[in-house]
């Protein structure tokens, strides 16, 4: 695993969002979407982002795209640290890095025709002729396994898998690198679903292509992911290979999450002993002392709301943020 | 994979689109053909018709309907309907114009302020004041102001037009320009605005490729009821004696004459008023059939 070369690592990355309150709109605080998270995602893998619904996994995929301005923190793309990059820089750095996002009728303009939409990364950073440029779109249209008769038509007239499919081809107009896929499958039907995924593998093993594979779906991310990393309240509590965490997850929150996964065969499933666990999440942007995880967690002790566990490499190579780890 | 053939089929335009849409809707085609009816008239009449707007016959003022005069004549006995015809020219092109200008501002302080976060509480104050501004008092004011100034560079009358034109458009725009933001604010959080980010798309192309195309709507509407908005306000202005000069006939101007003498000649009210509202009727219409044909989403239905 040493062996393996970093596409992208991420560095006490930090996303904040103000908040800015009354009339003279004085900043009054801030959501901490995203609080010092480090990892890398290494070339050719799959790296699973799972979590509870705000718990900041699409912000931080979107952070590490540089759609947002980062609080503070290094992203570092193939050695070039793009966390404060801006303007044309950046702009050169973006075919390297695509998204496919989660709703797919929301994220295709519904004015444009397929072609064109699969078209703009095309017309942003190359200079192709039409002909070349038509053929391009084809191709990429045969690559994800859309009709080319679709080519003229708009968004509107697909069906949610065609549409994920479309976004799918626009990410991979520019032969990027790395993809952050933000719950790409969360919107679709659970047929659908299957034939995303496996489009998305697929297209993996045939392009080299890195995921960051953000979900809350934890048999999904299971079948796909190399690697899994938990995140709870804007920091990440556990990061495993996914046979270690799926089978000895050590975190208490990992463990919780995962006892809500339902077993398909019946006799192990009347056995199944789930955590509940007590309460509401924090507020972002009031997170609790200490650990995040504190005022919730069953193993809780007197350090855990005191002091903030250190996000540490245990001996079988897994990180985990846990005074008893 | 399979299919080996590279066929790229000839691209249907999408104005043919459009068009095909266009003709379903009963409304539009009846608005069309009535404003483009009254557009040849307006542009053409003038030369065709057999009595000049200048031309006084005073033994036959005040006359109904007639066969040499089909909407009778006026108290100085001119022709209702040569007046009408060489009324409605100023009056479109009006029209036209000021909503170009008004459209024009809002559209782009709407998108600005709505896309540009930094520029939003700017100029929303700056619509919010010209909102509390009373609008007719200052039409008043600018027009005594610089009437005879630009009257004396472009002549009388062409003075007159850009002055008018102007005031229209620079007090209208407003209402165009909140809509816009409004919708580009909610269109800015849309994660297709997100994708073309990460595609690296710049901000003035994001503006032309992704948000102008998708307010259309609202734009569409504010256009048809500028034009309404622009032909009323000359129509006003002219009511109060401060549009054109008083030998140059618009449709407002023929209202105003018209009205002093309602008791005596009621029928000269009426063809004025009926071309306006006739006229801002069809654009209406038009404007909603264009609406709906621009719209991919109902266009396929």
């Amino acid at each position: 695993m040493s062996a393996q070369q970093p596409l992208v690592q991420v560095r006490n990355l930090k996303m904040y969002f103000p908040i800015y309150r009354g009339v003279l709109r004085r900043q009054v605080g801030e959501v901490k979407a995203v609080d010092d998270v480090s990892f890398d995602i290494f070339k050719g893998e799959t790296l699973g982002l799972v979590g509870e619904s705000g718990c900041g996994k699409s912000s931080a995929g979107r952070a590490i795209l540089r759609l947002y301005d980062v609080t503070d923190g290094q992203i570092i793309l193939e050695g070039t640290d793009i966390a404060a990059m801006h303007g044309k820089e950046l702009r050169q750095l973006r075919p390297e890095m695509q998204m496919i996002f989660q709703d797919p009728q929301a994220s295709l303009n519904p004015r444009m025709t397929v072609a064109s939409i699969i078209a703009e990364p095309l017309d942003e950073h190359r200079k192709l002729d039409k002909r070349a440029r038509m053929e391009r779109v084809f191709e990429l249209m045969d690559a994800v396994g859309l009709n080319r008769d679709f080519a003229n038509r708009f968004p509107h007239e697909f069906s949610g898998g065609q549409r994920q499919r479309i976004g799918i081809a626009r990410a991979l107009a520019l032969n990027p690198k790395f993809i952050v896929c933000d719950e790409p499958i969360a919107a679709l039907d659970v047929s659908i679903q299957a034939q995303v995924v496996n489009l998305l593998e697929d297209l993996q093993e045939r392009m080299g292509l890195t995921y960051l594979f953000i979900s809350h779906d934890l048999s999904m991310v299971r079948h796909l992911a190399t690697r899994v990393a938990v995140m709870y309240l804007g920091r990440i509590v556990e990061l495993a290979s996914r046979d270690q965490l799926y089978e000895d997850p050590r975190h208490p929150y990992t463990e919780a999450l995962l006892s809500a996964v339902p077993e398909p065969d019946p006799s192990l499933e009347s056995t199944r002993e789930r955590i509940i666990l007590q309460g509401d999440v924090p507020s972002p942007s009031n997170p609790p002392k200490g650990c995040n995880f504190c005022t919730r967690c069953p193993k809780v002790m007197d350090i855990c709301t005191q002091e903030t566990p250190p996000f540490k490499k245990l001996e079988d190579g897994r990180y985990a943020a846990c005074h008893l780890l | 994979m399979t299919d080996t053939a590279i066929d790229i089929k000839p691209q249907r335009s999408q104005w043919a689109d459009v068009w095909d849409q266009f003709k379903t809707h009963p409304g539009a085609v009846l608005g069309m053909i009535f404003f483009v009816t009254i557009c040849l008239l307006v542009l053409f009449g003038p030369l065709l018709w057999h009595f000049s707007p200048h031309d006084m016959m005073i033994r036959d003022r005040n006359q109904g309907p007639s066969w040499v005069h089909p909407l009778g004549t006026d108290q100085l006995g001119h022709d209702a309907f040569a007046q009408i015809l060489a009324g409605g020219r100023v009056s479109l092109l009006v029209g036209v114009t000021a909503m170009g200008i008004s459209i024009f501002l809002g559209t782009f302080i709407g998108v600005l302020a709505g896309y540009f976060k930094r520029l939003d509480g700017l100029l929303m104050r700056l619509t919010d004041l010209f909102l509390a501004l009373p609008l007719l008092p200052l039409l008043l004011v600018i027009i005594m102001l610089f009437r005879d100034t630009l009257r004396m560079a472009f002549g009388p009358e062409t003075g007159i037009f850009i002055l008018i034109v102007f005031v229209i458009g620079i007090t209208s725009w407003m209402q165009t320009a909140r809509i816009v933001r409004g919708d580009v604010l909610a269109l800015k959080e849309q994660e297709f605005v997100l994708a073309a980010r990460s595609i690296g798309t710049p901000p003035h192309r994001m503006i032309l490729r992704h948000v102008l195309p998708n307010v259309m709507s609202p734009i569409m509407v504010s256009a048809t009821l500028g034009i309404a908005n622009a032909i009323i306000t000359e129509s006003a202005l002219s009511f109060l004696g401060l549009g054109f000069p008083s030998d140059f006939p618009t449709w407002g101007k023929l209202l105003q004459i018209a009205t002093e003498r309602m008791t005596l000649n009621p029928a000269q009210v009426m063809w004025p008023g009926l071309a306006i509202s006739l006229t801002v009727l069809s654009v209406n219409y038009m404007g909603d059939g264009l609406r709906d044909a621009l719209d991919p989403r109902i266009r396929g239905r």
